[in-house]
């Protein structure tokens, strides 16, 4: 829950107005001008539709650089952006030679598994000798090498779980996954801020779904409720199975999920519990587990495990961990195991290496020196902000942190500001978050060193100072927060 | 009792009376005489707006109590998870102890690998092992996030501009993944209420792709473009509407799941004809139609402008991982905002896009390859004629060689067992490993299963022979008695 000052959200609401009134009156006069011309559609309807359209051409296009950087190394601490041009009022872009040399605090690498590392680079590049960049197969015909058996052998019992079984894509892995386990007459209990992927995997089983409020244990509890007691809408019978979707870490909002109270209700109602650690595996956790490890809930009460390695693991992928028997039924019918090209040799490589450092099975106290210094970095990253008087949400320990910008017109302002000053941050508005809800979001990693860390803070104070995102005194007054504000889900 | 209504009823005249004789109801306002019916006919209104704003009668809703709601609660059984493991689902596919190259090795024996669409033979190129190593040491393997937030990496703009020079589009944009091209492209262009018109044979990217859209869909009959005709001329004509709503046709240039290829101009003329857009997918054509490999738009001689929306997977013949959607600036500029799997889903390794650039480079320098994939599938062609049970059901350009039972059981999950037994022989006494088009419970298709045979140019003469022989030997010895 957020809550937002009166004065703010009126005038977020006046610069979207603002902005739609334009974007509606330059339409209006495109409007003319294409009527004079003759329609050159020759009968098709239009490809793209009103709205949508409406909202990238008035109002994305204008901030349109403050994302898809592109960036010419890997995503390490510290990287190479490389400067665009615009000639048309940023309705292109073009890469030019400039490189600026930006301190990163946009990419998911937690664990600072992104750049070349002693122990797993040699070993994926002797991987790539021997099997090649890719099985041009799928798993069950001729994309099962020695190596996708061991990752799954390894990726069990780093979670946890008896067995697990691994795909090219963590999107896929949601989406191909839901529609196996459930179907009409099934229902879906979904988080109102899970992922995209879950979203489409929830759509595509032909369940039905039903949303509770984000994070609130008590909400899912009522749903849980009326839902078993209701069954299926009109029929009414008894609904064939639960499953309830949550996230380990929510990226937008670097909030843990309340999990043991979730598992808690889960299991008094009989519910199935589906778990995506997309960014709290190896992020979080005494020794990188997730959040089970960080919160003390035992695997064995999470049904269906899911995470993906494109985050700590610094590869691509994602897992589904469960019993013997669910892992057996999935390879047997999942589409994304049946049809799609096996994982990568190299990047399975790539996350085999990576558990064994997390696990210092290199033989050296790595892995244990990075998740300690991931946590420290969050821990300080997260308190400085707020003694600035940044409205930072999110858990401790969670490396997302996303700070409120909430005006449109600071979402490219604090984004340009921070480049220029070579610190590299992400903004995100709507459509990823709620219209009011812009915010600008941190990603920590253990590549960061203090002076890293200290630079950045620098550079967000002056720049919040600058476009005025600094909504609370610094060192807050917890009491005198809590007058003259809207809530907002 | 009546007396009581008599007295009402003279009340209510006298009332009325009263209103057409009271003062006021002679009042002109605004030069409108309000009359005595003026002022009744406002009661009356009144009262309508009154009758209407009251809710229909319900009877009384008696909610559940806490308690019931408990009991209901602890009755609920749910079903498991998963239904009961069967002997079936155990089934473990080979494992490969090396690449899988047209030759790898299964259980420590070498084997003639037909399983791999490394159509080709570019897996474990010289030179797309070295770029793919230069860019490892250089960028690391993840790109650890998506592209919208420093996920782009100059290689990914690299490879997306060279696919675009090397089929002659404006512009084109990667995905991560083969399976997830299709099921983005599509519902990022088609809406509820459009009209989606698709080959019954699709794969499971593309009717994922379908569902999730939430368009009409209307099925025609397998590569039948009579059929296609049809129901295009059915749609037309039934939709008064239809010049209003997007209309599309969705094929697949080369059908995984039959081994046919789509006849592109007659679709072309349909297309034009009945003014739909087409979206075709490309992945197992390219690379391999065509004179240069330029796909089915250059096999049948149609300027690539024609086709709307072109995806394919790179997991083929260009033998790295991913996929790639191409067209109009505008069909590709829509999808960087629109389409779920690009927007919410890390970007594509930058080893595998280097290469999928070098894969393009080697194609174009080596045109050779594609004419020695061709005619390795005509050798294989000519090498299976006679196969004892079974018939060849692609086309003669294929490079997926499926074959099909000549005679079924009646059902395809029995049809699937007999031909996985002639796999398995086939790989465990022959060392030739040919795999069984299985099928996912979600797969909608219905088209018949059979053994896939995935043809590479890195397949020698002997290699094919050898293959033909092994399957035919053993056809005759499973299928002796079909004939
Ligand atoms: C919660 C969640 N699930 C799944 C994914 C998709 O993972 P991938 O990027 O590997 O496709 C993401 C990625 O952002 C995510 O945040
Ligand atoms: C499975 C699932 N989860 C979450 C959501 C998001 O819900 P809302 O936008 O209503 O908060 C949806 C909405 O479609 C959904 O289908």
């Amino acid at each position: 829950m957020i809550t937002i000052p009166y004065l703010t959200a009126l005038t977020t609401y006046f610069s979207y107005g603002l902005l739609f009134a334009f974007g509606q009156f330059r339409d209006f006069f495109r409007k003319i001008f294409d009527w004079w011309q003759a329609s050159n559609l020759q009968g098709y309807a239009p490809i793209c539709l009103g709205l949508e359209d409406f909202y990238i051409r008035r109002l994305y296009l204008r901030i349109q650089d403050c994302f898809g950087r592109p960036i010419s190394s890997p995503p390490d601490a510290w990287f190479d952006v490389v400067e665009r041009v615009s000639n048309d009022n940023n309705k292109t872009l073009k890469r030019t030679t400039v490189i600026n040399r930006c301190l990163n605090l946009g990419s998911y690498n937690y664990l600072g598994f992104a750049a070349a590392d002693e122990y797993c680079t040699p070993r994926v590049i002797e991987t790539l000798k021997k099997f090649s960049p890719s099985t041009c197969s799928t798993r069950v015909d001729g994309g099962t090498t020695t190596l996708h058996s061991e990752l799954e052998e390894v990726v069990a019992n780093f979670v946890g779980k008896p067995a697990a079984v691994v795909f090219g894509m963590g999107y896929v892995t949601n989406s191909a996954i839901l529609p196996v386990l459930i179907g009409k007459g099934g229902l879906i209990i979904s988080d109102s801020l899970n992922h995209n992927s879950i979203v489409n995997g929830a759509r595509g089983s032909g369940a039905t779904i039903r949303v509770f409020q984000h994070n609130t244990p008590s909400h899912l509890e009522k749903v849980l409720r009326e839902q078993i007691a209701d069954g299926q809408p009109r029929t009414h019978r008894p609904w064939k199975k639960i499953i309830v979707v949550v996230e380990g870490i929510y990226s937008m909002e670097g909030e843990l999920c309340k999990l043991p109270e979730i598992v808690a209700i889960c299991k008094k109602y009989k519910a199935y519990v589906y778990l995506d650690e997309a960014h709290s595996i190896g992020a979080v956790g005494k020794t990188g587990r997730g959040v089970c490890e960080l919160l003390g809930v035992d695997t064995a009460d999470i049904d269906i495990m899911m995470g993906t390695f494109t985050k700590s693991f610094g590869s691509c992928g994602g897992y589904i961990a469960g019993s013997m028997e669910l892992i057996q039924y999935l390879k047997y019918t999942c589409p994304a195991h049946l049809y799609a090209t096996s994982i990568s040799p190299p990047a399975a490589q790539q996350i085999i290496s990576s558990i064994k450092v997390i696990l210092g099975e290199d033989g050296s106290s790595r892995g244990a020196q990075k998740l300690a210094k991931i946590r420290e970095n969050s821990n300080f990253f997260r308190s400085e902000l707020q003694k600035m008087g940044f409205e930072v949400l999110g858990d401790n320990d969670s490396p997302v942190m996303p700070i409120m910008l909430y005006n449109p017109a600071k979402i490219p302002a604090f984004s340009r500001e921070c480049l220029k000053q070579q610190v590299a941050v992400v903004t995100v508005a709507f459509p990823a978050t709620p219209l009011l809800l812009a915010r600008a979001r941190i990603c920590i990693s253990a590549a960061h060193t203090r002076e890293d860390l200290v630079r950045a803070l620098e550079v967000i104070s002056r720049v919040g100072d600058l476009v005025g995102i600094k909504y609370f005194p610094a060192e807050p007054n917890k009491q005198q927060l809590d007058d003259g504000r809207v809530k907002l889900e | 009792m009546a007396s009581v209504a008599m007295d009402m009823l003279r009340a209510a005249s006298d009332w009325l009376t009263l209103a057409f004789d009271a003062p006021s109801a002679k009042a002109v306002v605004f030069g409108v005489n309000i009359g005595g019916h003026l002022f009744v006919e406002g009661i009356l209104f009144v009262v309508i707006i009154f009758l209407l704003s009251q809710k229909s009668y319900k009877p009384p809703k008696r909610p559940l109590t806490k308690k019931e709601i408990d009991e209901l609660c602890d009755e609920w059984v749910p079903e498991p998870l998963i239904p009961k493991i069967g002997e079936e689902m155990k089934h473990e596919p080979p494992v490969l102890e090396s690449a899988a190259g047209p030759h790898a090795i299964v259980n420590g024996k070498e084997v003639l690998n037909f399983a791999s669409a490394n159509y080709l033979g570019l897996l474990g190129h010289e030179k797309l092992l070295e770029s793919c190593t230069k860019s490892l040491e250089k960028y690391g393997v993840g790109s650890c996030g998506p592209r919208g937030f420093y996920g782009t990496i100059d290689v990914h703009l690299d490879c997306e501009a060279r696919i675009a020079k090397f089929l002659g589009t404006p512009d084109s944009i990667l995905y991560s993944y083969g399976l997830s091209t299709m099921f983005s492209a599509i519902p990022a262009f088609c809406k509820k209420g459009d009209v989606i018109v698709a080959d019954e044979g699709v794969h499971w990217g593309i009717q994922n792709g379908l569902q999730l859209s939430r368009s009409t869909i209307v099925y025609f009959k397998h590569n039948d473009m009579e059929s296609l005709r049809k129901t295009l001329e059915k749609i037309t004509q039934e939709n008064k509407r239809a010049e209003k709503v997007r209309r599309y046709i969705v094929v697949e240039a080369v059908y995984q799941n039959s081994g046919q290829i789509s006849p592109l101009d007659e679709i072309v003329r349909l297309k034009e004809k009945y003014r739909f857009r087409v979206l075709l997918d490309e992945s197992n054509s390219l690379g391999v139609l065509g004179s240069s490999g330029r796909g089915l738009t250059e096999r049948y001689k149609v300027p690539v402008e024609k086709i709307d929306i072109i995806t394919a997977a790179m997991g083929h013949a260009l033998a790295t991982e991913g996929g790639f959607c191409t067209g109009s600036a505008r069909v590709i500029d829509h999808q960087r905002l629109s389409s779920s799997g690009y927007v919410f889903s890390a970007s594509l390794p930058p080893y595998l896009a280097s290469a999928a650039i070098t894969a393009i480079d080697v194609v174009e320098e080596n045109p050779d390859l594609i004419t020695k994939l061709k005619e390795n599938i005509a050798l294989l062609w000519k090498g299976l004629s006679g196969v004892q049970g079974l018939q060849i059901v692609s086309d003669p350009e294929s490079p997926i060689l499926f074959l099909r039972l000549k005679k079924s059981t009646g059902s395809s999950k029995d049809d699937l067992q007999l031909l996985e037994v002639i796999a398995d022989h086939v790989l465990k006494e022959e060392s030739v490993f040919v795999v069984t088009s299985k099928r996912s419970t979600l797969d909608k298709c219905n088209l018949p299963v059979g053994i896939r045979l995935f043809i590479s140019a890195g397949h020698s003469e002997s290699d094919l022979a050898r293959a033909a022989e092994a399957l035919k030997k053993v056809a005759a010895s499973v299928l002796h008695d079909e004939e």
